[in-house]
């Protein structure tokens, strides 16, 4: 393992001192937020000092639901931008049937990437008739539950170890005028049920739901209780508290307005450039402290197919960009920041903090499919706008929950 | 005989046949060149893009099109959506109230506008002055005077009036007017001014006659000037039309559809299921209903309008 880095470091040195010319390579990718700006500029500074190229960054705002639009719509209209991040999951896949994907299959082979990627199953998604189109760069779960220690000072009690004890805490933190679960406007709660159903309803729940579409296991005992800890949330979330982005909510985790906060390791990026250490200022819980295996996605590179007559040495740019992606120095330095598990964990990760040693740990028990990974854009769009209002709209009962949540995910391709 | 017989009927269908290509394609050459690219136009992209439009709404196509027949599956899967429904409840709602009080409101500035009055201009500059500020601008604008802890209610709470209440942009149920204030504010202004043109329009040998037969002067507004302004108020209200239906950047820009889903419209439900759902033939059911929703609406108008011959007013 450690020898092939090695001669992938080489090689990708290699390649870089070969690169005739510079060219430009537009990179397209909803990295707005610090910490994800901070990350993102790690693959830029790599790439720039092994290859010579430069790195042009069309950075998009409103990311899944503002960026990925954009991303699209140039790629069907024939403008392709270089490389492209795009979630690991479904989005991509009519692209690539359309033959819009450039075919990675060469360079998979040449690296021999089944040989370091932490988790095959992160390569299923890219997989299309036995071919690659993209690479995962990294390992996203959405199950952490991120509580402030300050919060839990004001208070004068221990931070939670787990779910359960978090929402026994709450009546207290409510007295002491801190809110017991921030959250930001939007899609944030649309992953709150996905963590909730790794956390309390176990990882069988989780495959028979997103895995095999089961609608019975939606309206089983088991969702119940995922159900019901939804409508416990609800009751603790006002409109007039919810804040703008899911940064905000980090800055009241840290300044101890909020006690805790559902949502993706990508927090974490934000949390530290906001100053916050894990473990002193903020303290996280992956799979809620209950579970023993987290569910997770990530994100993909993909490579359009450019159009003919480019010249030649932007597409060598592509080969040498999916190349470095996943050397084990950009993987580093690019997780680190981002506060997500890198793909291989043949890498020195002494330097990654708490949070993601412990996430590491996890990782060796398997990754279980997350909703953003197994289920089409469209029933994530049901979902999405079913929880938005379940969460707003308290005449909807928990029952109604269940229902609609079954017939979404049974409709589910 | 019969021979001559067909002889001829093709003589005298000959030069009927080639007057019909003479004066569709020869006779007046230069204004059918002309008019060629708008007519390309409107067939191409206007009708052609429609027939598009609803042909694939009846497929299962997701995030590009595909010609996979489904039949009335994606209206189905629509009108059991909650969101949905739920947006055109709203678009009714803010539609009748926004043209309602467009129009009242523009016609009553433009009343005080058109009493002679000092520095007319400089009022009319700030009416208008909204118009040019796109609905991004507006939302963003009023979603800081609405913001209950930042805008008007903070201020005033600060002030003393601690009991001041004007949270709708939290509100569910007040979420709606609080679009609706924005979008009066931003359109109000152009109404007028396309009023004010028209009362200017009406003849000043009009206001003496109802002068010397002692008419009040609301009267004269009411039931002499508002009817001869027919003209002006058809345009104006197209134009409020047009603006109600395709509602979204300002629900963007100033709720993105919340709190829950109420403040949804519409355009942001085919904006989202195109593009981040992916799903083609669902947000193609969806826009096709709003041009069934048009259509209800301007084909009566229309036949009123243009229908009866030669009735003009």
């Amino acid at each position: 393992m450690k020898k092939f880095a090695v001669v992938a470091a080489l090689a990708t040195a290699f390649m870089g001192s070969t690169a005739v010319k510079a060219v430009d390579l537009e990179v397209t990718h909803w990295w707005t937020s610090a910490g994800e700006a901070a990350a993102v500029a790690e693959f830029a500074r790599v790439f720039e000092e092994q290859t010579g190229n430069h790195w042009v960054d069309s950075a998009l705002s409103g990311s899944g639901t503002g960026a990925n639009p954009v991303i699209i719509s140039r790629i069907i209209g024939g403008d392709p931008m270089g490389a492209t991040q795009m979630n690991t999951g479904r989005d991509a896949e009519e692209l690539i049937q359309a033959g819009l994907m450039r075919d990675l299959t060469d360079i998979a082979n040449e690296m021999k990437i089944e040989d370091f990627y932490v988790d095959k199953s992160l390569l299923e998604p890219c997989t299309y008739e036995g071919k690659i189109y993209c690479f995962p760069v990294n390992i996203h779960s959405w199950d952490w539950l991120w509580l402030s220690t300050k919060a839990y000072e004001k208070i004068g009690e221990p931070v939670p170890k787990d779910w359960n004890e978090y929402v026994a805490s709450w009546p207290k933190l409510k007295e002491a005028g801190i809110l017991p679960f921030g959250l930001a406007t939007g899609w944030p709660i649309s992953g709150v049920p996905g963590v909730l159903m790794s956390g309390l309803g176990g990882s069988d729940l989780v495959l028979a739901i997103n895995r095999d579409k089961s609608g019975d296991a939606v309206r089983g005992p088991e969702f119940r209780k995922v159900a019901e800890a939804m409508d416990a949330l609800r009751k603790e979330i006002s409109p007039d508290m919810m804040v703008p982005s899911f940064g905000d909510v980090g800055n009241q985790i840290l300044a101890g307005e909020a006690a805790g906060n559902i949502h993706g390791d990508w927090l974490q990026g934000d949390l530290q450039v906001a100053g916050g250490v894990p473990g002193k200022d903020y303290e996280c819980l992956p799979a809620l402290g209950l579970g023993d295996q987290l569910t997770g996605g990530g994100d993909a590179f993909y490579f359009p197919v450019l159009p003919e007559g480019t010249d030649p040495a932007v597409i060598q740019a592509q080969t040498d960009l999916a190349k470095l992606l996943i050397s084990p120095e950009a993987q580093l330095a690019f997780n680190l920041k981002k506060g997500s598990m890198p793909i291989r964990l043949d890498v020195d990760l002494s330097k990654a903090n708490a949070c993601m040693q412990k996430a590491i740990k996890l990782l060796g028990n398997g990754l279980l499919p997350s909703g953003d990974f197994a289920l089409s854009s469209d029933t994530q769009q049901q979902l999405q706008d079913l929880n938005i209002e379940f969460l707003d709209d308290d005449s909807i009962t928990v029952d109604d929950y269940v229902a609609r949540y079954a017939e979404i995910i049974e409709q589910a391709d | 005989m019969a021979d001559t017989a067909v002889q001829t009927a093709e003589r005298t269908r000959a030069p009927g046949a080639s007057r019909v290509l003479y004066n569709t394609f020869i006779r007046n050459l230069s204004a059918k060149i002309a008019a060629a690219p708008m007519v390309l136009t409107v067939l191409v992209v206007f009708i052609g893009c429609t027939i598009w439009t609803v042909y694939y709404s009846f497929t299962a196509s997701r995030l590009l099109p595909n010609n996979k027949l489904v039949g009335f599956d994606q209206y189905e899967r629509l009108f059991a959506t909650a969101r949905w429904n739920v947006s055109v409840t709203n678009l009714i709602i803010y539609g009748s109230l926004s043209l309602v009080f467009t129009l009242t409101i523009g016609f009553v500035l433009a009343v005080l506008m058109d009493q002679k009055i000092r520095f007319e201009s400089a009022f009319r500059t700030i009416m208008l002055y909204p118009f040019a500020l796109s609905f991004i601008v507006t939302g963003l604008v009023w979603q800081w005077i609405m913001n209950p802890t930042l805008g008007l209610q903070g201020t005033l709470r600060n002030m003393g009036w601690s009991s001041f209440t004007f949270d709708w942009l939290n509100n569910p149920k007040m979420v709606l007017y609080a679009i609706l204030i924005a979008g009066l504010w931003q359109g109000v202004g152009f109404t007028m001014v396309l009023l004010l043109a028209g009362l200017r329009s009406v003849d000043e040998e009009i206001w003496k006659a109802a002068r010397i037969d002692g008419i009040p002067t609301w009267r004269t507004y009411i039931s002499i000037v508002l009817p001869m302004m027919r003209g002006v108020l058809v345009t104006s209200v197209v134009l409020i039309g047009s603006g109600i239906v395709r509602l979204y950047d300002l629900v963007v820009a100033l709720t993105d559809g919340g709190p829950g889903i109420s403040s949804e419209v519409p355009a942001k439900y085919v904006y989202q299921y195109m593009f981040s759902g992916g799903n083609l033939g669902q947000a193609l059911a969806a826009s096709t209903m709003m041009l069934v929703t048009v259509l209800i609406i301007v084909i009566p108008w229309a036949y009123l309008e243009f229908g009866g011959k030669g009735r003009r007013s």
